[in-house]
């Protein structure tokens, strides 16, 4: 339950374009939605954020028309070796963290 | 033989999207789907193109649509992308998500899942660092509702 995975190239070249695939698991619960004619408590995620060295590099505001498991996938370019931190807000304040370095070569 | 076939599938894709273009821009817009869309981009008004929004024409599972939406922009100087919007125009509730670029990224483009309760259509919008606004549509049809999985 809510295990971050991230996919990126552990080295890439300065300036070169790379995708950052990002998945976490998570009922993605809208409270809406009818399971033998009765509806589950609501839990999303509602914010994403992955900062690049501290600095903001890509952010998501999931709603209800986000499927479970929320994945999101961006294309980043850095000039030097950078830590990407990301972070995933669940509406009743819970929060999910993962890492990853990227060298760049 | 082959120019022929050729030919014969490149009116069939002309003719398609004489069609679903007009078709898409001349939907109205349920008023709780204009409102939010108003919430995200305000009062600007939406010009056709320099966006591309990339969905399956049916999705089986509506749970777990695969969408990509990339805006035609260099990401240099002035000349980028703050943010994609996407809306469903037929699910009980029409927000599906924003997203945000930041200095670091190379392409605004954007992959992710979405949920569709029924066959609709998808819309995306892409907000300019001059404050313009782009949009795209897609038709799609769903065989099981996301809502019930």
């Amino acid at each position: 339950m809510t295990t971050p995975r991230i996919r990126v190239p552990s080295s890439v070249k300065a300036g070169e374009a790379f995708e950052v695939r990002t998945l976490i698991d998570h009922p993605m619960e809208t409270g809406l939605r009818q399971q033998t004619g009765q509806t589950g408590p609501r839990r999303m995620i509602t914010r994403f954020e992955a900062h690049a060295d501290g600095e903001p590099l890509f952010a998501a505001d999931f709603r209800n028309g986000t499927s479970a498991n929320p994945y999101v996938a961006f294309i980043a370019r850095f000039t030097k070796t950078t830590t990407v931190t990301f972070l995933w807000q669940e509406e009743d304040g819970r929060e999910h963290r993962a890492s990853q370095s990227i060298t760049v070569a | 033989m082959t120019p022929a076939l050729l030919d014969r599938r490149s009116l069939f894709g002309a003719a398609l999207t004489l069609v679903t273009l007009p078709a898409g821009a001349a939907e109205s817009l349920k008023p709780e789907v204009d409102a939010a869309i108003r919430e995200q981009i305000g009062g600007v008004a939406a010009t056709e193109g320099g966006i591309a929004l990339r969905a399956p024409e049916t999705a089986e599972n509506g749970a777990f649509v695969p969408v990509t939406v990339s805006v035609h922009t260099a990401m240099t100087g002035g000349d980028r992308c703050r943010a994609i919007h996407l809306f469903a125009t037929n699910n009980p509730t029409p927000g599906i998500a924003s997203y945000s670029f930041g200095a670091g990224i190379a392409r605004a483009e954007v992959s992710a899942r979405v949920r569709l309760a029924e066959g609709q259509t998808l819309l995306a919008y892409a907000v300019m660092a001059d404050g313009s606004v782009r949009r795209a549509a897609a038709r799609i049809a769903v065989t099981t509702g996301g809502c019930l999985t």
